[in-house]
């Protein structure tokens, strides 16, 4: 997580945390390519405004191709649907191939769901902070949490003991390694990483971890906006839902409710959340802002 | 009660032949500063490893004898529960750090302990203030340098205010001067808080002033357990690779006692009028180039000769204007820039030229811009302007040796005749890691340097090859590096390390803010500072450009002939 000031930033881990849930229900519990839509829309304007634009475009384009492949995939192996647009003929595995415009609609709709919670979960990634999610969830259960969090510390070691690999393999002379020889060797230096950080928590008493104390920092005017909107969305979310709002079906033909309900509950997915950040006042990250509210204690 | 007792302790690590402490008996009593010397896998750190609780918890293996650090019993206190009194530190800080922010690390600790929120944000506020890190409380930790990084697991290591603080080589990747300042920085703990501290460290100059008592281990046993003065008279007798280069001037002059840092070595030369000033009548008849003859004469005992050059590329005639017009450059940049995206410049219009059988050290703090323009000069990457123009093939030796090691075998990873060149042909069949620190360097350079001889290098970059290696290891390193400078290929050697730089440079330059701010021969530049300043070069205040003790002590000896004639040194 790279820290930004900006207002979802400077809020507690449990809100962001509800946040990007909420955004990525919509894409769990709507088929309407509208509302999914939406869901892309309001993960990528929620991290550009908290400064994380580059990361979510990041994962825009690393999620991207995945969308596309489930999209194309779905027809040629789907035999659901009406509209024949195409026969492909017989192919071996997946027999005679029919490809029907329902089936490729409905892998649009799984391509643009799947993409819809890549970036609310680049979002998370992005803007909550790592070591406050740790702290929250090891009341629960402490060393799970701990080894969850460090599993996501262990990557970007990873990574950059990878790029001197191969930096050092470049300056090999002679015939370059085989695949198998750089995996073993990339295995155990991954291995010796973990023996070493492991050896760092122990010595920093991680072996003796007693159940951390509660820490009861004021809520933040961040913290009560973006509450606010979580709550307001998912109130929204599960509103429409049961009203059986913004409907959309693709088998066996393609028929979806365009009304204006779901128009505006497209418009409140990316609007509402994007409320908050016109007050910027007191951004400061959120360890600043939890070390204040300890002192004062 | 001792902080740490150790009776006859004796341990094994699972598997090994030999244990790796060997009937250990030691006390360290509350508000001690001790420095433990060894050669490396001399067992030092498998003493920090025990008194941290890590042996045998972690690394299992055979015990016998007894273990107590402030009256816990090692064996029955594992390192969570010891890590309340013994803070560790270790040599590598990217793998010691295990939070996203700085705050967060600094608080880990504590909260482990169950401490209480207000508990936390002081002990947080304190350790961040007293190692000079509360401007980067909310950095996160990937954004940190190594020095950063270095501080800020030594604050983590603090920040429970232990008893006890083990530390292994916690300078070894640090610049002299954040070396320095982390060196102070133990010794105002020690001194202000009454922290008891062990460390362990192979440039010893650099820690023996602060430390109470010094231990040596040779082989998992302990040699020596004395003042610094009298490790150091036991060092000159029984182990000359951890003699410190003041103390091995002062016995190459005959004078005495061992000097324990810089200030003292200056008295015992004053006291015996043999302190050369920068005009004495030996080194003004001499003429300019004393500092050099002296040099060479110090050289000679323990690296082979420099390969025969021309006038104009004599370390004493060399400039850069000279340099760069040289038709046979090894290596040339001109104008050279690096500016990442979004990022201030790493190198600032870097222009240079070195010959070739040029031997140049690279050198500046952590940062300076030497790691990437060594990687700019290996074609690892590309500048954003400028021109890198090399005379052949570059061979660039990373800082990790264990990087380039992928092969089961040693013979598979570099061809015969490039491991007859760093000595390592009999270990052919052995297993890469199963190699030592020095060997595995040595094996890394082989792979670089290849077995083709119409292949061979005309410039071998090293980016810090002497991080954490011993002082014997480090002069077998120069000798190889004298030996294949000697065959025509240039040198390229970015180092924190002054001794090392002396060793094997001819020429030093020295970077900052990714820019060379000085370029000359190493007696010109490394006499010429506080901190890239040989401890010799030190003592003598620059006096005949002379940076190896051995080359000290014959310009004493002259000295003190010219002075002092009815003295007679051995």
């Amino acid at each position: 997580m790279r820290r930004s000031a900006s207002p979802l930033h400077a809020v507690r881990a449990a809100v962001g945390c509800a946040l990007c849930a909420v955004l990525a229900l919509p894409a769990l519990l709507f088929d309407s390519p509208l509302v999914l839509g939406a869901v892309v829309a309001a993960a990528l304007a929620v991290g550009s405004a908290a400064g994380a634009g580059r990361q979510l475009r990041r994962a825009l384009l690393f999620g991207l191709p995945f969308a596309l492949v489930i999209a194309l995939l779905n027809p040629l192996i789907t035999r659901n649907g009406l509209t024949v647009i195409a026969q492909l003929g017989e192919a071996p595995v997946l027999g005679r191939v029919d490809v029907t415009l329902e089936a490729l609609v409905y892998g649009a709709v799984l391509g643009l769901r799947a993409l819809g919670l890549i970036l609310c979960c680049a979002l998370y990634a992005a803007v909550v902070d790592p070591d406050e999610v740790l702290r929250l969830f090891r009341r629960v259960s402490f060393r799970s949490a701990l080894t969850a969090t460090l599993a996501t510390r262990m990557v970007p070691v990873l990574q950059r003991d990878g790029r001197r690999m191969a930096d050092a393999q470049r300056c090999r002379t002679g015939v370059p390694p085989s695949r198998v020889a750089l995996v073993r060797a990339v295995a155990a230096g991954a291995l010796d990483r973990a023996v070493d950080v492991a050896a760092a928590l122990e010595v920093r008493g991680y072996g003796a971890a007693r159940r951390p104390p509660r820490v009861r920092a004021p809520w933040s005017r961040h913290d009560i906006a973006f509450a606010t909107v979580t709550v307001t969305l998912l109130a929204l979310t599960l509103g429409a839902w049961l009203a059986d709002l913004a409907a959309f079906d693709t088998y066996p033909l393609v028929h979806g409710d365009w009304g204006a309900g779901t128009w505006a509950l497209s418009a409140a997915l990316v609007l509402l959340p994007l409320l908050p950040f016109l007050d910027r006042r007191g951004i400061e990250p959120r360890a600043a802002a939890l070390q204040a509210a300890w002192g004062r204690r | 009660m001792s902080v740490l007792a150790l009776e006859r302790l004796t341990y094994a690590y699972p598997g090994a032949p030999a244990p790796a402490l060997d009937d250990v008996t030691l006390h360290v009593e509350e508000g001690e500063l001790i420095v433990l010397a060894g050669r490396s896998g001399s067992g030092k750190s498998t003493l920090l490893r025990l008194a941290s609780g890590l042996v045998p918890h972690v690394h299992g293996g055979d015990v016998s004898g007894s273990a107590h650090v402030c009256g816990m019993d090692v064996r029955d206190h594992g390192p969570g529960e010891l890590a309340a009194i013994a803070g560790s530190l270790f040599q590598d800080p990217e793998t010691q750090v295990v939070m996203g922010t700085v705050r967060n690390e600094l608080a880990f600790p504590l909260e482990n302990r169950g401490e209480s929120p207000a508990a936390i944000a002081r002990g947080v506020e304190e350790a961040s203030l007293a190692l000079g890190i509360a401007h980067l409380l909310e950095r996160p930790t990937h954004a940190l340098s190594g020095g950063e990084l270095q501080r800020v697991a030594l604050a983590a290591a603090l920040v429970g205010r232990p008893r006890l603080v083990l530390l292994d080589e916690p300078t070894s990747q640090l610049d002299p001067v954040a070396g320095d300042e982390l060196i102070g920085l133990l010794r105002r703990l020690n001194e202000e808080w009454g922290t008891t501290i062990l460390l362990a460290e192979h440039r010893l100059e650099r820690c023996l002033t602060a430390a109470d008592r010094v231990v040596a281990m040779v082989d998992g046993r302990i040699a020596c357990d004395a003042d610094p003065s009298a490790f150091l008279a036991w060092a000159h007798s029984d182990a000359p690779a951890l003699e410190t280069p003041g103390a091995r001037l002062l016995a190459g002059a005959g004078l005495g006692p061992a000097p324990v840092g810089v200030k003292q070595a200056r008295a015992v030369l004053r006291a015996h009028s043999a302190l050369p000033s920068t005009e004495s009548p030996a080194l003004l008849r001499a003429g300019p180039v004393a500092g050099k003859s002296f040099r060479e004469r110090g050289r000679k005992k323990s690296f082979p000769a420099p390969p025969a050059r021309s006038a104009s590329l004599s370390s004493a005639a060399l400039t850069p204007s000279a340099r760069s017009a040289s038709p046979a450059s090894a290596l040339r940049l001109r104008g050279v820039w690096v500016e990442p995206k979004g990022q201030p410049a790493i190198l600032r219009g870097v222009d240079l030229s070195i010959a070739r059988g040029e031997r140049v050290a690279l050198m500046g703090r952590n940062g300076a811009g030497k790691s990437t323009l060594l990687r700019h000069v290996a074609g690892l990457s590309s500048p954003t302007r400028g021109k890198v123009q090399a005379g052949g093939r570059v061979a660039l030796l990373l800082q990790n040796p264990n990087d380039y090691l992928v092969h089961e075998r040693v013979g598979d990873e570099a061809p015969v005749e490039a491991l007859e060149a760093v000595g390592l042909a009999s270990f052919a069949d052995r297993h890469p890691r199963d190699l030592s620190g020095g060997e595995r360097q040595r094996l890394a350079l082989a792979i670089v340097l290849g077995g083709d001889p119409a292949d061979a290098p005309a410039l071998l970059c090293l980016d810090e090859p002497t991080r954490g290696m011993d002082r014997a290891h480090k002069a077998d390193l120069a000798v190889l590096l004298g030996r294949l400078a000697a065959s025509g290929a240039a040198l390229l050697v970015a180092t924190h390390d002054p001794e090392f730089a002396a060793a094997v440079a001819d020429r030093v330059v020295l970077l900052a803010d990714g820019a060379p701010i000085a370029d000359g021969s190493a007696a010109e530049v490394l006499t010429g500072g506080w901190y890239f300043a040989t401890e010799t070069a030190r003592i003598l205040r620059g006096a005949g450009g002379v940076l190896d003790p051995d080359a000290g002590a014959a310009l004493v000896r002259a000295h003190l002939t010219e002075h002092r004639p009815e003295v007679r040194h051995r």
